[in-house]
């Protein structure tokens, strides 16, 4: 079960970790020393109990799928209004006009 | 009383201990800002000499004094005219993943620089309560992943026994910090052996309890059911003073038991007649350095001499224990540090959108060991794997933990075996990620099980320290540091030599 460089980039994906492709080669040896001694584990003979297969209806386990944004609905469903990705809400009062809202060109995002 | 000659007196007591400070403070309270000035003083004097030890990461010493000076002069305003507690004026240091009100609390990590807590850690509650003054805190990798802090923003840590080496990890801040003298006790985590291998490696006691017996609220998470608030001191009944201090159930913290909490401290009697101990074999493979073999057998030896069976037992899956270790800890920490994206925790970095954000921000504030971590955790979750790696590591988990259930229901109290393999290595020598981690081979079971454990200074060999590692069923700290502190007297200055 070696790792390769494009297991390292799913895995940074999944672990929001920006990873450069110079880092690549020594992540991927890393890795790979690390897990080999992991093998061991692979030749304790388990008992039958601990063999069965998991109740994943007891832990329903996610898609190993990256996402920044794990939302059932959509944000332009919800959001008041957007901009380059940030909602845009009314300033407060502390910080600027009072009574401006949504649609005021002023608002900070 | 003359100002200098109480300065004198003070700064004698940091090195008397935890009982003998209580006592001058409970006589006369002005005797406190004496002893946390001199303990103050101790941080500069031990950074004087080049190179520094790097011991102590964050300060606030007009604060400390405001509070010590607040402290007293209640207790003036009451009539008493001297401290109450059990910890009395006694300055300690907490390790840098520990919240604390009024100072940094940054994990020696850049994601968490300048971080400062709104709330404060069960235990250094208790500790205050108590009457003990928060100086400062300390070093440690980053997010308690190492076993040498190396792995630190804030830079290496030394030994203050041999400046060229590390003082152990991660907590080895606190473990040098308290071998240096400059204050008697200190708090550390532990995850897989963070407290009891800088002790060894350092020539301190360091303290483990059982899972459960310490709150965590305000611990910062890197492995859930593995860490533990755990505690360093001079000598064993300091420490054992300051877990009675700590111990005991908290309703801001689930996992907190609601077991009572005896006395461990422990008045020596010379005798552990009816005491069991276990030798347990992989403990002492053939490899095992024989300098280090000959002081355990000497600590067995007196352990003997004052009464104790020593009987020869096996832990079957102890080899197992660090591929399991290093599945399970990654795992968990892979989950407990998503919160750092500089959304919910952590220094924001710019980034184009979202998703870059959050990777900006972590791999600027992270160091290297916590990332390979992170990717480490995430492969043994991951679809595919999770079965191969992660199940089946916490199956042979429960086997560790029913070869220690084993032995103690076989009549055996208690374990003995060395704290680490080596004594301390020298700063940047073990570059190898794994060979790092082997450096836990046998204080990584004891978290693992949930066990209490220890290590108490045993002797030294070249110079440097070695520390024995006594091992107990849950919840029976009380026994463990009885035997230590008879072991430790038994011993005596031999345990430094």
């Amino acid at each position: 079960m070696a790792i390769a460089p494009e297991d390292i980039r799913h895995l940074a994906a999944l672990a929001r970790l920006g990873v450069d492709d110079a880092q690549l080669p020594a992540l991927v040896a890393e890795l790979n020393g690390i897990l080999g001694h992991m093998d061991v584990l692979a030749q304790v003979p388990l008992r039958d109990e601990e063999s069965m297969a998991p109740d994943r209806g007891a832990m329903p386990l996610r898609d190993d799928r990256p996402s920044a944004d794990p939302l059932h609905r959509e944000r332009d469903a919800f959001a008041p209004a957007m901009r380059d990705g940030f909602f845009l809400v009314p300033r407060l009062a502390t910080h600027g006009a009072a009574g401006a809202t949504a649609d005021d060109e002023e608002h900070s995002a | 009383m003359s100002a200098t000659t109480q300065a004198g007196l003070a700064d004698a007591l940091l090195d008397e201990g935890v009982a003998r400070i209580v006592e001058a403070v409970q006589r006369d309270a002005t005797m406190a800002m004496a002893v946390v000035s001199a303990a103050h003083a101790r941080i500069a004097t031990r950074e004087a000499d080049a190179p520094g030890l790097n011991a102590v990461v964050a300060t606030d010493w007009p604060h400390t004094q405001r509070a010590t000076t607040d402290r007293i002069a209640e207790q003036q305003h009451h009539g008493t005219g001297a401290l109450d507690g059990a910890l009395a004026g006694v300055p300690v240091l907490i390790k840098d993943n520990i919240a604390t009100l009024g100072l940094p609390t940054t994990c020696a990590s850049r994601i968490l620089s300048g971080y400062v807590s709104p709330f404060e850690a069960t235990a250094v509650r208790r500790l205050v309560e108590a009457g003990a003054v928060v100086l400062g805190k300390t070093n440690m990798d980053e997010f308690a992943m190492g076993s040498s802090t190396e792995h630190s923003a804030f830079g290496p840590t030394r030994n203050p026994h041999d400046r060229s080496r590390v003082p152990g990890g991660s907590s080895g801040g606190s473990a040098a910090a308290v071998a240096a003298g400059v204050t008697p006790v200190a708090l550390g985590s532990e995850t897989g052996g963070s407290v009891r291998q800088p002790a060894a490696f350092c020539g301190v006691v360091g303290v483990k309890p059982t899972y459960g017996r310490v709150s965590r609220y305000g611990l910062v998470a890197y492995a859930s059911s593995l860490d533990h608030i755990g505690v360093f001191g001079r000598s064993v009944n300091d420490a054992a003073r300051v877990l009675e201090v700590i111990a005991g159930a908290d309703s801001r913290d689930a996992t907190a038991a609601a077991q009572p909490v005896p006395a461990f401290q422990h008045a020596v009697t010379g005798s552990l007649a009816g005491v069991v101990i276990g030798k347990p074999v992989e403990y002492f493979p053939d490899n095992l350095d024989p300098q280090i073999r000959a002081r355990c057998e000497a600590a067995l030896s007196q352990l003997a001499a004052l009464g104790a069976e020593i009987r020869e037992v096996s832990l079957p899956h102890t080899a197992l224990a660090i591929p399991v270790y290093y599945i399970v800890a990654p795992a968990e920490a892979s989950s407990n540090l998503a919160r750092f994206d500089g959304v919910r925790f952590g220094q924001r970095q710019p980034g184009a959108g979202l998703r870059e954000m959050y990777e900006a921000t972590r791999s600027t504030g992270f160091g290297a060991e916590v990332q390979r971590r992170i990717l480490l955790g995430t492969y043994v979750l991951s679809a595919g794997y999770y079965d191969a790696y992660y199940r089946r590591a916490q199956a042979v988990r429960q086997r560790i933990t029913e070869d220690f259930a084993t032995v103690f229901a076989s009549g055996v109290h208690l374990l003995f075996t060395p704290t680490t393999p080596t004594t301390a290595f020298p700063i940047g020598a073990v570059t190898d990620p794994y060979e790092m981690y082997l450096s836990d081979i046998f204080t990584v079971t004891a978290n693992l099980a949930g066990i209490p454990a220890m290590s108490l200074p045993i002797g030294r060999v070249d110079g440097l320290p070695v520390g024995g590692q006594l091992l107990a069923a849950h919840f029976d700290e009380a026994t463990m540091l009885r035997v230590a502190a008879e072991l430790e007297a038994a011993l005596g200055a031999e345990a430094h030599q």
